[in-house]
């Protein structure tokens, strides 16, 4: 049995502990904003906070994160969220959308340690999140719109 | 173009007290509709194009996959526009698999492909609004007793100058009551209030949040996740399977064999990943495909040479020959994985001799009769549920219908009713086949003592993607224009042509590619007609422009535009290099301008300039966006992308480590400008990729002297 908070919930796993997290939030805990998309840490669509770190949900089983808190794009709040997808919505981010919950993941992250990012910020924060759609023209001048709104 | 119109002549208002639904049946030889439920309001009419619900929001069924390339807004803004509906008030949905009101008026069944949903869609999805105002026109005229001509629609508002007015919901009752119109007037495109501006896209703001629903995101009591053990080479069979290990594995149910490999069920992804990697197999490897890519490049290299079936034959065939001077080059391109982001999947459910499946079905004419015939039923009683896709590039368009078999092959195996959900994992999915086909391009031109060109041949050889599938009724006289496209049929003048194809069979599985023959044949052209213009000592705009032919009147807007935008005769910087590439596809002109700089051997590019003409620029936003990611798309797999077989046929990638996706520290700078046309609307999901490559090889041959004639770029420094 693996105990998890999973946004803000307490959750008991009776799973394989080598099950990924990404397998359990999906198949047992139906959170499908946290998307598959390689399986080996090479593209970020499972990006999740795990004790409020952006964290591979693909690769992370969940017998190694026993007792942590997850939180998915589901259960994101605050500021950084809010602003980050309301900017996403403004310039129209998203073509097909699959990994766009962990780039939204991996830029909410980023707000919250960099209040103003610059371009190579960016690109460090973001580089491990995969785009097949190539929608990084907007997602950097979202970030940047983003930025600006938690500014005030 | 020509337009399809449909005809509006069946009855297809249908009254309920939620609203209305507007239904029209299409010139389909007497096709009709079947009794599948178009979405979850099932008392309505399952062939319908528009529901306005009670509550003023007004529903477009969209019959193109969105796959991000963005149908559900570009379709919705037709009918919005000819509704005069306010725009906060549309929505968008998946149309099902119903050939006899969904089909591409283009194809005559139904599917997305070749860039076509807004040309084949642009009349009539106009005609279905057109349609939709006019009866409700004609309710508030009956309701308000006035006359429907002083009636007047505005933003979703309907009004009469007596002061009565209305939103769509609360006359949609009386609306379902109304005849519907045989041929609805449309507006002059003058009148237009949404189309050709900006607006935000339906699907955003679900996509941004986590809501949006895919394929995987279904879930279904009762439902096994299926994952599929397929041949390590391509051609190989199955001669023996031991699952007592993988049985042993806990959540595992069953393991069966099917035609494309041995399929794992069981309650969760993981359980089943487990063990199908707990399953010990054997196979038989006396048909598979054992050579390498570098050997088949060079068969492919001695097919192009020995020549082929002739494309196109002009002028004398000896004025190379006698040319002044005679240039010769030759192209070669890898297989191509599509690598969406979203693997393939799909959710199926049988019950008491029907099945209902869900999934990104991207040709539901072939999907479901193909299904069917594997499940032993009649294709009425296969229900596809068209979801959204986590991209495609060509991936989900499959004349073999192989998902769509595969899963339905799943459900039969099982042996009993059930939902079973298939997935794909990215290794699956890079190691799996279905790629771009490996080609190679041999090209010579001889220019004249005047520097003018007087000669050009050009012999491609390649696999043919439809050779052996149902899109082989479309090749003629044998030939498979999906394979050359683009290296014929040139705008420019380039004296006595010869243009061959040679056809080279495979078992390795081919499919079309994001812009098919483009992504090969605009290379071969461009970069090959980009030396050539050096060696008669020209500016590669104006070389261009000086051989283009006078009907090449878009050809030559677009690339006199891009030079405008990146200020072509005036931009050079130190240490940065300029290339510029043109091509039409799927109807649509695209010229592209690069900046490209040198960091220790490899291209980073920096900006690109991009000029595009497709008709009537419906949304501009959706436009530039395709333009952008296809630029990026392009560019990835120009630097990074090949799909290899090693010795004895194994394919060397196996996820994104091996098979390298552009990053965003790796994306230029990108400005479009989108040419005013009056012409009818052609599609942006593909045009924006052929020219990148090429203009990208010109900028760096500019920059280094060096020709790039292996793709891709980092086998330069491999």
């Amino acid at each position: 049995m693996i105990k998890l908070g999973v946004n803000g919930k307490e959750v008991t796993l009776d799973l394989d502990p080598e099950t990924p997290l990404l397998w359990a939030l999906r198949d047992e805990l139906r959170l499908t904003g946290t998307k598959f998309g390689c399986g080996v840490a090479q593209c970020g669509a499972c990006t999740v906070m795990l004790d409020g770190m952006p964290r591979r949900s693909c690769v992370t089983p969940i017998g190694s994160i026993d007792g942590s808190e997850v939180t998915t794009i589901e259960g994101m709040e605050g500021p950084e969220i809010e602003a980050v997808q309301a900017a996403w919505a403004a310039l129209d981010v998203p073509q097909c959308g699959w990994c766009q919950s962990g780039q939204v993941m991996s830029a909410t992250a980023l707000l919250q340690l960099v209040s103003n990012p610059t371009d190579e910020d960016i690109d460090n924060a973001m580089n491990g999140n995969v785009c097949r759609c190539a929608t990084y023209v907007r997602i950097r001048q979202a970030i940047h719109d983003a930025a600006k709104t938690l500014e005030g | 173009m020509t337009h399809v119109s449909p005809q509006l002549s069946r009855r297809g208002f249908l009254a309920g007290t939620a609203g209305f639904t507007l239904a029209l049946t299409l010139p389909l030889g007497g096709a009709r509709a079947q009794s599948a439920a178009a979405s979850g309001s099932a008392p309505f009419a399952p062939n319908a194009f528009v529901r306005i619900a009670s509550d003023d929001t007004v529903t477009v069924m969209i019959k193109h996959l969105e796959m991000g390339q963005g149908p559900y807004t570009g379709l919705a803004t037709l009918v919005a526009e000819e509704l005069d509906a306010d725009w906060s008030q549309m929505r968008a949905e998946g149309a099902p698999g119903n050939d006899a009101l969904y089909a591409n008026l283009l194809f005559g069944a139904q599917g997305t492909g070749g860039s076509t949903a807004m040309a084949n869609s642009y009349m009539q999805m106009r005609k279905a609004g057109a349609a939709a105002r006019a009866m409700l026109v004609e309710a508030a005229a009956a309701e308000w007793g006035v006359p429907a001509e002083e009636i007047t629609v505005s933003a979703g508002k309907v009004a009469h100058p007596s002061g009565k007015s209305s939103g769509f919901g609360a006359l949609a009752a009386t609306a379902a009551g109304m005849a519907v119109p045989e041929d609805p007037p449309v507006k002059d495109p003058k009148d237009f209030v949404l189309i050709g501006t900006d607006r935000p896209k339906l699907d955003s703001v679900a996509k941004a949040n986590g809501t949006a629903g895919f394929t995987m995101d279904v879930y279904r009591e009762g439902m096994l996740t299926v994952v599929v053990a397929r041949a390590p080479k391509f051609g190989a069979k199955l001669r023996s399977v031991d699952d007592a290990a993988a049985l042993q594995v806990k959540g595992v149910e069953m393991v069966r064999e099917i035609s494309s490999g041995v399929a794992v069920y069981a309650t969760g992804t993981f359980a089943a990943l487990k063990g199908r990697d707990a399953l010990v197999l054997e196979w038989d490897e006396s048909g598979a495909e054992t050579r390498s890519s570098a050997q088949m490049l060079q068969d492919l290299s001695d097919a192009a040479k020995a020549g082929g079936a002739m494309v196109e034959e002009a002028g004398d065939a000896g004025a190379i020959d006698g040319a002044a001077e005679v240039l010769e080059a030759e192209f070669r391109f890898p297989y191509l994985a599509h690598a969406p982001m979203e693997p393939l999947d799909a959710v199926i459910e049988t019950k008491e001799g029907k099945a209902e499946m869900w999934f990104g079905s991207q040709f539901p004419s072939f999907d479901k009769p193909t299904a069917a015939g594997v499940l032993g039923m009649k294709p009425e009683d296969v229900q596809i549920n068209v979801l959204l896709a986590g991209g495609s590039f060509g991936r989900r368009a499959q004349g073999s219908a192989h998902l769509a078999k595969e899963v339905a092959e799943v459900a039969k195996a099982a042996g009993r009713d059930g939902v079973f959900k298939l997935v794909w994992t990215r290794e699956d999915d890079l190691q799996g086949g279905y790629y771009r086909p490996a080609t190679v391009h041999r090209l010579r031109a001889g220019i004249d003592a005047e520097g003018r060109i007087v000669g050009w041949e050009n012999a491609v050889a390649n696999q043919s993607i439809m050779a052996g599938t149902p899109m082989e009724g479309m090749m003629q006289n044998g030939l498979d224009p999906t394979s050359y496209e683009g290296s014929n049929d040139l705008p420019y003048d380039v004296g006595a042509r010869r243009i061959t194809w040679a056809r080279v069979d495979s078992p390795v599985p081919v499919l079309w590619w994001r812009s098919v023959g483009h992504t090969h044949t605009a290379y071969a052209v461009e970069v090959f007609l980009d030396e050539v213009l050096e060696k008669a000592g020209k500016d590669p705009v104006q070389g261009r422009l000086d051989l283009m032919l006078p009907e090449a009147t878009r050809q030559r807007a677009v690339l006199e535009k891009v030079a405008e935008i990146a200020n072509w005769s005036g931009r050079r910087a130190e240490g940065k290099g300029y290339g510029v590439a043109l091509a039409k596809s799927f109807g649509t002109y695209v010229a592209q301008i690069l900046e490209v700089e040198d960091r220790n051997g490899f291209p980073h590019v920096t900006q690109v300039w991009c000029a595009v003409d497709c008709g009537v620029a419906v949304n501009p936003n959706v436009i530039r966006a395709q333009m952008e990611g296809g630029i990026g798309y392009a560019l990835g797999t120009a630097l990074f992308n090949e799909i290899t077989l090693g010795e004895g046929g194994g394919v060397e990638q196996h996820n994104f480590d091996g098979y390298r996706m552009l990053r965003i520290s790796e994306m230029p700078k990108v400005e479009v400008a989108i040419l005013q046309s009056g012409e009818d609307p052609t599609g942006v999901g593909e045009p924006g990729v052929p020219p990148l490559a090429p203009a990208l090889a010109n900028a760096w041959r500019a920059l280094t002297g060096q020709t790039v004639h292996q793709l891709p770029f980092s086998t330069l420094t491999a």
